[in-house]
């Protein structure tokens, strides 16, 4: 078993695919929270409290800015380490969704910081839905290359 | 339709210029002349002459069981011989096919009204229709009776919260079934005892549940913090090309003139600053001999100079106040200033506002040159009547933005006046209004001489802006019943949850749309209801909620959900989605979708009757002015292309489109035209010992006007009176006060009150027209020969123009689209 750079590639890539299914969930908490707020209803208070409800929104939106670009960042960084490694598989099936994140932060809404996410138009049941469905993709995305890489690593380990 | 046929041989059929005297003739002027079309309706629809009608409504599809009412909406109507399709009078909203008592007490159509009276029961046959589904609501509307419910125990279903209403249903005397969610709850004691009627044991007979539109005084349970005093802050630009442009002294004027009517009571607080390139703020402590104007020059990061007696007590330091105002125009006559720091002051503004809250009125002039948020002069004149896409729709930067959002969140309203006349981003600049729930005004080539008509008109605008009615720390929830939910949500204000609106202040003329979607059957229902709340702190310090509610039927046949079409509803919400549309992608697509949406409609209509001839563009009566309005919108500022806009004066066009109440719209996209000067007291209306004259409406095309006569056109913030070269001259002289055409003046913006009957009638007739309406359009009299004759044909739609389609090219471009 020869401990190649290529190895060292997939251990890393392993544990930071950990962290981007991590992402991916707090991503998904995020958007159904701001999706079911309304479905709070018995609470008088609370529903007509703005501050709090507000802040928490917001908050929120500056949670998924805070987790986006770490995400976009750890998913260019692996590309960049695939490519060192000569790892043209693998580095092909992540193309797609470099090229997708890339697309994604150009079209974003002016903003004068880094982020995806205008607080005004957030609460549109289409831009709402959209969000959902991208984070339960890549959730099912991350998982599936969280394994790829596992047998990646062993592959490579076993057969230097 | 060959009966059509023979009672418009007169016409050529199929031509896009008819001979215009022969309408004239079959218009004859007064109401008797009117349209074949109408002297039709007359008739009984089922009677003896016209069997085809009735073979044809029984073609339409099982239409058995067809009201009369119904029978009247579905006729079919072949918009390509039909010229005459406008009614002499504005059709009144469609009425829900209810039982007599529900109507009676339904909520009024004013205040809340759908695109569609009959709901499909299903999202698919919604999308069968083509049509869209949502609610145009104007709730905090001047109302003249309102019944005000004083009691301690405010009554909400347990589930979801809605109050009690008409709707609801009773199932014994101690429990009632809510109306949205349909859970049963019980009656509280308290309701049982009915105050107006003093008797015990009739729950139902209480005026919350006899009125649709209620209010109710709210609680400690509704408040947040005691409810906040009305706090006004005026921000006004002092740039030397603000001065030179002189609304300093109108703005002073109107202020001192209405200082005693601002509403609100004796915590009223009040505050000025002034901006160039530095930010001024004035003292105004009871106390002092005179104002004492503080001066923050460091922009980069404005502070406060002094903890208190910025915002003072409107009564306490009222002469203050007034010597001010008298003093300020006066104070920067002589500065050299041109540059504006629009950002800062805002940034101060907020400071100041954010422990109470309440409504920002910013005066500007030109662009912000200065500090943060500062802007750059984006427009490129020679693209202003480029036919391709039209840029900059959108802001250039989210500090107005961010601002706007902010302020939201401290209960600061913040309203913009901009008075420009170059490009001043107003696309950027609008933001800062629109997610605070504030309105924008704009008065384009503003100047006190130069252009007395927008004095005028800014002087009466301020007047309306500073009395009327408004309400502080709002929230608005609009629910609907199970199975109908909302997605887009238009007009001023902040999104804050999936159905609940946060809206700083909340003011009485503006409007807001709602886009809906049917998420689960409604098979199991007969009545679908809508409640929209509004908690608000009065200006008095009164917590209070407008309650209104709406119930419509739920239909499961196609024909019926187009028998129930509000064509000027539909409209109107196509008209905020499609600017949401040109914003977001590009105003070409949202022009194609405008189109699409006639042709859909028009294609979803015809798949659905059966046996009618291919040829012609057939449509129901229920929408048959369907591609009149739209094509009126295609060609409106906001959306029109290949006609030279200004991009401030397009961007203004979108912000009132999405703001405004639902008649204003109209009436902006789609103008009234009368005659006025061969007005008789036929069908005249008998009101208050005046007697005012109805004069038929005219369609919008160059045809129906003449030389020989003068022709009145409103078009919601602007009237104009064109007068023909020809036209006879005891008009001019009796109305007008000129003995002939040729001494008209070319810029008079009035009507002189004379004391001949000609002239009587006129403004009884004009006054009568103004009456509903909060702002009072400016006037201007055309004549024909002058060059402001362009603003005046502008708005005939059916013309064609060099880049645009006239009516009759445009239904054959419908039906071109729809055989493809």
């Amino acid at each position: 078993m020869a401990f190649t750079f290529a190895a060292f590639c997939y251990m890393l890539a392993l544990l930071l695919t950990a962290a981007l299914i991590f992402f991916a969930i707090w991503h998904i908490i995020a958007f159904d929270e701001l999706k079911t707020d309304y479905k709070n209803p018995i609470d008088q208070c609370n529903t007509l409290n703005p501050t709090v409800d507000r802040v928490k929104k917001i908050k929120r939106v500056r949670l998924a800015l805070k987790l986006v670009l770490p995400e976009y960042l750890i998913h260019v960084f692996f590309c960049v380490m695939f490519l060192c490694a000569t790892e043209w598989l693998t580095l092909g099936l992540n193309m797609p969704l470099l090229a997708y994140h890339i697309w994604r932060y150009m079209s974003r809404p002016v903003m004068s910081g880094p982020g995806l996410y205008d607080p005004t138009t957030i609460m549109n049941a289409d831009i709402l839905a959209y969000c959902q469905k991208e984070g339960w993709c890549k959730l099912a995305f991350y998982l599936l290359s969280f394994f790829y890489y596992l047998y990646g690593m062993i592959y490579v380990l076993v057969s230097s | 339709f060959s009966l059509y046929v023979i009672l418009h041989s007169s016409t050529t059929t199929g031509s896009a210029s008819p001979v215009p005297n022969s309408y004239e003739s079959v218009e004859g002027g007064g109401y008797s002349g009117t349209s074949l079309q109408a002297s039709l309706r007359h008739l009984h629809p089922y009677s003896q002459p016209f069997p085809s009608l009735s073979e044809l409504s029984s073609a339409l599809g099982g239409l058995g069981g067809v009201s009369e009412l119904e029978a009247e909406t579905l006729r079919p109507v072949n918009l390509l011989q039909e010229r005459n399709i406008l009614p002499p009078k504005h059709a009144p909203p469609p009425e829900p096919n209810l039982s007599n008592d529900l109507r009676k007490v339904n909520c009024s159509p004013d205040t809340f009204r759908c695109t569609l009276t009959n709901i499909p029961q299903t999202q698919a046959l919604l999308n069968k229709a083509r049509l869209p589904l949502g609610l145009l609501l104007h709730p905090f509307r001047d109302l003249t009776q309102l019944p005000v419910i004083t009691s301690n125990t405010i009554v909400r279903c347990r589930s979801c919260r809605t109050y009690i209403n008409p709707f609801v249903s009773f199932l014994d005397q101690r429990r009632w079934k809510c109306n949205l969610c349909y859970r049963v709850n019980d009656v509280p004691d308290e309701f049982m005892y009915n105050p107006v009627t003093r008797s015990y044991g009739e729950p139902h007979k209480r005026p919350e549940v006899q009125n649709s539109t209620v209010e109710f005084i709210a609680s400690s349970d509704y408040m947040l913090r005691p409810p906040q005093p009305a706090v006004y802050l005026f921000v006004l630009d002092v740039s030397h090309n603000a001065v030179e442009s002189g609304y300093l002294n109108v703005f002073c004027q109107s202020l001192l003139d209405n200082l005693e009517k601002l509403p609100g009571d004796t915590r009223t607080r009040i505050g000025f600053v002034t901006f160039d390139s530095t930010v001024h703020f004035y003292n105004l402590q009871e106390g002092l001999s005179q104002p004492q104007m503080l001066l923050v020059s460091d922009i980069d990061d404005v502070f406060i100079p002094t903890h208190d007696n910025l915002l003072v007590n409107l009564k306490e330091s009222k002469e203050l106040v007034k010597d001010l105002l008298n003093a300020l125009p006066g104070m920067f006559t002589h500065t050299r200033e041109t540059q504006s720091a629009l950002g800062p002051a805002l940034q101060a503004a907020y400071k100041l506002m954010c422990p109470t809250g309440g409504r920002v009125s910013v005066f500007q002039t030109q662009l912000p040159t200065l500090g943060a948020g500062l802007l750059q002069s984006r427009e490129d004149p020679n693209l202003r009547s480029s036919t391709k896409n039209v840029q900059h729709l959108g802001p250039a930067t989210d500090f107005y933005k961010k601002l706007a959002l902010d302020c939201s969140g401290q209960q600061i309203g913040v309203d913009l006046f901009l008075l420009s006349s170059q490009y001043s981003d107003l696309a950027s600049l609008a933001c800062v209004s629109k997610y605070s729930a504030g309105s924008v005004f704009y008065y384009p080539s503003f100047h006190h001489v130069h252009n007395t008509a927008q004095s005028q008109k800014f002087q009466k605008d301020l007047q309306r802006y500073l009395t009327r009615k408004i309400g502080f720390e709002a929230v608005m929830r609009i629910r609907c019943t199970k199975g109908l939910s909302i997605h887009t949500f238009h007009g001023n204000f902040f999104v804050r949850s999936t159905d609940l609106l946060s809206l700083a202040n909340v003011n009485p003329d503006s409007g807001f749309a709602v886009q809906m979607s049917i998420e689960e059957s409604l098979a199991d229902t007969s009545l679908a209801c809508f409640q929209a709340a509004l908690l608000y702190t009065s200006s008095k310090g009164k917590r209070r909620i407008r309650v209104h509610t709406l119930c419509l039927p739920v239909v499961s046949q196609l024909s019926e959900v187009f028998a129930g079409a509000d064509i000027q509803a539909i409209t109107c919400l196509l008209a905020n989605m499609a600017i949401d549309r040109s914003i977001s992608s590009s105003l070409s697509d949202a022009r194609d979708a405008l189109v699409n949406a006639v042709v859909d409609c028009l294609t979803a209509y015809r798949a659905n009757g059966s046996n009618i001839q291919p040829s012609g563009l057939i449509t129901p009566a229920a929408l048959r002015l369907f591609p009149l309005y739209v094509l009126a919108l295609l060609k409106q500022k906001a959306l029109r292309t290949g006609t030279s806009t200004r991009l401030d004066e397009r961007v203004f066009s979108m912000c009132e489109l999405k703001s405004q109440p639902l008649l204003q719209i109209m009436r902006m996209a789609h103008p009234d035209l009368y005659r006025i000067d061969n007005m008789t007291e036929q069908a005249a209306l008998h009101l208050n010992d005046s007697v005012i004259p109805q004069p038929p409406l005219l369609q919008l095309t160059a045809e129906k006007l003449t030389r020989e006569g003068a022709f009145l056109m409103d078009c919601g913030s602007v009237m104009f009176l064109w007068v023909g070269k020809c036209c006879n001259e005891t008009f001019i002289r009796d109305v007008l006060g000129y003995p002939n055409y040729a001494s008209l003046p070319s810029n008079m913006t009035e009507i002189p009150e004379l004391q001949t009957m000609y002239s009587e009638r006129t403004r009884a007739f004009i006054s009568w027209l103004l009456e509903s309406r909060t702002f009072h359009p400016a006037f201007h009299v055309i004549k024909d020969d002058t060059s402001a004759k362009t603003s005046f044909f502008q708005h005939l739609v059916e013309d064609r123009t060099e880049s645009a389609f006239s009516y009759y090219e445009f239904l054959l471009h419908i039906q071109q689209q729809m055989s493809k």
